[in-house]
């Protein structure tokens, strides 16, 4: 069996996404399409969230992956740390923007949800607060890989913010559990079957979440062979500028 | 065809739409990096190829 190591050879990297990606990509959209359209024209109304309820379908997915994208990028940026592999600092990268996306979903969904169900488009919750200084996270590695010309001292600069963010990725989560106050209410999922939605909202929800994985992935791969492909070239731009 | 949303209307749709805008908006500009990315590798390799040969 090949080790997971082969995969930080970036052209073996290229070559095994190319094959996966438009697999990855078509089930991601037909996910995607099912559970949206499921999820948007053939569920009821919640007896107490009347129809938005329906954005369920877009934020829990989007929360999930805001964090998960984070935790990706954290163990991304461990192995840069420890084997100095070029591949996983570029995954982590790549990571970033779509994690930042899929934040900015979670918190405009949960304004939008928020204004007619808690009366307001924003709370200094902790969950919420939390969240918003997940994406300042992202803002700031993002631009932290921007500001730096050498690739590996960015790699090591963002690796170390993103083990500061992961304090926040965790705290999202968890906030509701930690303080017990607060507007936001527990985890819409669960491996306790009893504190999960019901399930005519639960089985639509599941191919959501199915699909902005499959997404997530195919984006990740995508942008990671972007970021690779760039690398390279700088490397090459910098050789011909020596002679 | 299209369920009845009710006074939430203006929140669901406008939910969905922001939401589906930044996804295709990431899915595009992926792409197009993605493609561009490819094109500039290729030029600069051909160059060095060709300034190699000549």
């Amino acid at each position: 069996m090949a080790s997971i190591w082969e995969y930080a050879n970036p052209k073996k990297f290229i070559d095994t996404t190319d094959r996966l990606l438009p697999f990855i990509a078509v089930a991601a959209v037909a996910a995607l399409v099912v559970g949206l359209v499921w999820g948007f024209f053939f569920t009821p109304e919640d007896y107490r969230q009347g129809s938005t309820v329906k954005i369920i379908y877009l934020h829990v997915p989007a929360a999930l992956m805001a964090i998960n994208a984070w935790l990706m990028m954290l163990v991304a940026s461990l192995v840069w740390i420890v084997r100095r592999h070029h591949v996983s600092a570029l995954a982590a990268r790549a990571a970033a923007p779509v994690g930042a996306v899929m934040t900015v979903i979670a918190l405009v969904t949960g304004a939008i949800w928020g204004q007619p169900m808690w009366g307001t488009w924003w709370e200094w919750d902790p969950r919420l607060t939390s969240f918003l200084v997940l994406f300042l996270f992202y803002l700031g590695y993002m631009a932290l890989w921007s500001a730096i010309e050498n690739d590996d001292t960015a790699a090591d600069l963002t690796s170390v913010l993103c083990l500061v963010g992961s304090v926040f990725a965790v705290l999202s989560r968890y906030a509701v559990n930690f303080w017990n106050q607060g507007l936001h209410q527990g985890a819409s999922l669960s491996l306790d079957k009893e504190e999960n939605v019901a399930d005519v909202f639960y089985h639509p929800l599941l191919v959501c979440i199915a699909g902005f994985i499959l997404l997530f992935v195919a984006l990740v791969f995508l942008r990671t062979q972007t970021e690779i492909r760039a690398r390279r070239t700088r490397a090459l731009l910098a050789r011909e500028r020596l002679g | 065809m299209m369920p009845e949303l009710g006074k939430y209307a203006g929140a669901v749709l406008s939910a969905y739409g922001v939401s589906l805008f930044l996804i295709v908006g990431l899915v595009a500009v992926s792409i197009l990096r993605a493609r561009a990315a490819k094109r500039l590798l290729n030029d600069v390799e051909a160059r060095r190829k060709g300034g190699n040969h000549g």
